[in-house]
């Protein structure tokens, strides 16, 4: 079969295709290449719009995310997921989001990206007694 | 519908309300200060729409032909209303711009928001909260029904049993107060008008203080979760593997310079962390007094200008023509 235009999948959001591929990644219960890979989605809503080079790029972008595991397998590379179920399913939720553009929205982290000068900061911040740190504005009344 | 009252409505009464965003996320006690934040800018946001529409409204009726329609005198509107056509047709696209950015947002936020709300049914596990077996540090509230709490292996390594029961309270606080629905609408109000962003900025700021407050109350130890706070960022900074993307995580309220020590320009953690480390914040009435007034007027001159507008129209009314 010949392999269809790689510029069919940029249609749609990368983080569903990518999300479908590790779907089927994670169903399946020992590493694949990428044809097998592309064979399971041709069941998906995908069916037809990937070709096997666009199915390659998905999974070699997955696997330099340290998402998945890649191995050689005479010419080709199987891959399996490298992180356990909850981890990819969180990850898959990232990716999806990251397709969404409002990400930071949806998801409240912990903790906000930390600059270097706030690291400092931080640290002086739990060094000193509670009793020296001043409280923002002074705790000064309007 | 004058032209003064159209910029008092969509420039001026957000001013005050602006400048007093930062210190009130600062110094008002957090699950005050949210609701406030957010009821201003959603009231102010309405109010300059609206103020908006009617000018664009009333310019619109000036035409004969427009004026036809509802059997009303051009004339008579025109003398009641002052806006100039130039000033009218501005005021026209500022409200299709701010209805179209609503709009969008509207739909990119819906979306996102479905999204977290599939996924979060999705997470494997029946409990609320999942750990991955991921090394680097993190830990984030997915919002659903129910929500869910996703939190790393590298995290939980990071923390001791009080840590991790502080860590817990704040993130039940976010999905408990439904934290994602202020922020949201927030965000809502800023799209409508753009003069709103700091508003938004802050309520992402006060919600995370929210749920720090709160997690301090679960602990009982609002020092413990200062010193949570700060390691975990510490380690999500150190922990963080640099093949992932982790861009846009929120840096809540821009980099503003608020006093920590008086001197220094800090992100979030810094300032949630030195709030916990201050004595707890009070309600602080006269802050959001003025901000309540500030939005009362605004809100009084929208509804009076409308209510103007319908006058001149009964006004204007010259019937139905007979045949």
């Amino acid at each position: 079969m010949l392999p269809g235009p790689s510029d069919a999948a940029p249609r749609r959001a990368r983080g569903a295709l990518e999300s479908a591929v590790l779907d089927v990644l994670w169903q399946a219960d020992r590493p694949l290449s990428p044809g097998e890979v592309r064979g399971l989605l041709a069941r998906s809503e995908f069916a037809g719009e990937l070709s096997y080079s666009t199915v390659v790029t998905i999974l070699t972008r997955l696997h330099a995310k340290k998402v998945l595991a890649r191995s050689r397998e005479g010419r080709a590379f199987r891959y399996a997921p490298l992180a356990d179920e909850a981890g990819l399913a969180a990850r898959r939720l990232t990716a999806l989001l990251d397709g969404a553009a409002d990400r930071e929205a949806v998801l409240s982290r912990f903790v906000a990206d930390l600059p270097d000068r706030d690291e400092e900061l931080l640290r002086r911040l739990l060094g000193g007694a509670p009793e020296q740190v001043e409280a923002p504005g002074g705790g000064a009344a309007p | 519908m004058t032209l003064r009252l159209v910029v008092c409505l969509t420039l001026l009464f957000p001013l005050p309300v602006l400048a007093l965003a930062r210190p009130i996320a600062a110094r008002v006690e957090p699950r005050s200060a949210t609701w406030l934040l957010t009821g201003a800018a959603v009231a102010l946001a309405a109010s300059s729409s609206v103020a908006l529409a009617l000018a664009a409204l009333a310019a619109l009726l000036r035409i004969p032909a427009v004026a036809a329609l509802g059997s009303w005198s051009p004339a008579v509107i025109g003398r009641g209303d002052s806006i100039s056509a130039g000033a009218a047709v501005v005021a026209g696209a500022l409200l299709g711009a701010a209805l179209t950015a609503t709009a969008r947002f509207a739909l990119r936020r819906g979306l996102a928001l479905a999204e977290a709300f599939r996924h979060a049914r999705g997470l494997p596990g029946r409990g609320q909260v999942v750990v991955t077996e991921d090394a680097s540090a993190d830990a984030y509230t997915v919002p659903g029904r129910p929500g869910r709490i996703v939190v790393s292996a590298g995290m939980l390594d990071t923390l001791d049993d009080a840590g991790r029961a502080a860590l817990l309270a704040h993130e039940r606080a976010h999905l408990s107060g439904r934290h994602y629905a202020f922020t949201s609408a927030a965000r809502f109000a800023a799209a409508a008008n753009p003069l709103l962003r700091p508003l938004a900025a802050a309520v992402e700021y006060t919600v995370e203080r929210w749920a720090d407050e709160r997690a301090a109350a679960a602990v009982g130890d609002r020092r413990l979760v200062a010193e949570t706070i700060a390691r975990a960022a510490l380690a999500v900074k150190h922990t963080r593997r640099q093949s992932f993307p982790v861009a846009a995580l929120g840096i809540a309220f821009g980099r503003v310079a608020v006093g920590v020590t008086g001197r220094v320009t800090a992100g979030p953690v810094p300032r949630r962390v030195a709030a916990l480390l201050a004595p707890p914040p009070g309600r602080r009435w006269p802050l959001q007094v003025v901000v309540a007034l500030m939005v009362a007027i605004a809100g009084f001159c929208a509804v009076d200008a409308a209510h103007d507008l319908h006058e001149l129209l009964e006004a204007a009314y010259i019937g139905v023509p007979r045949h």
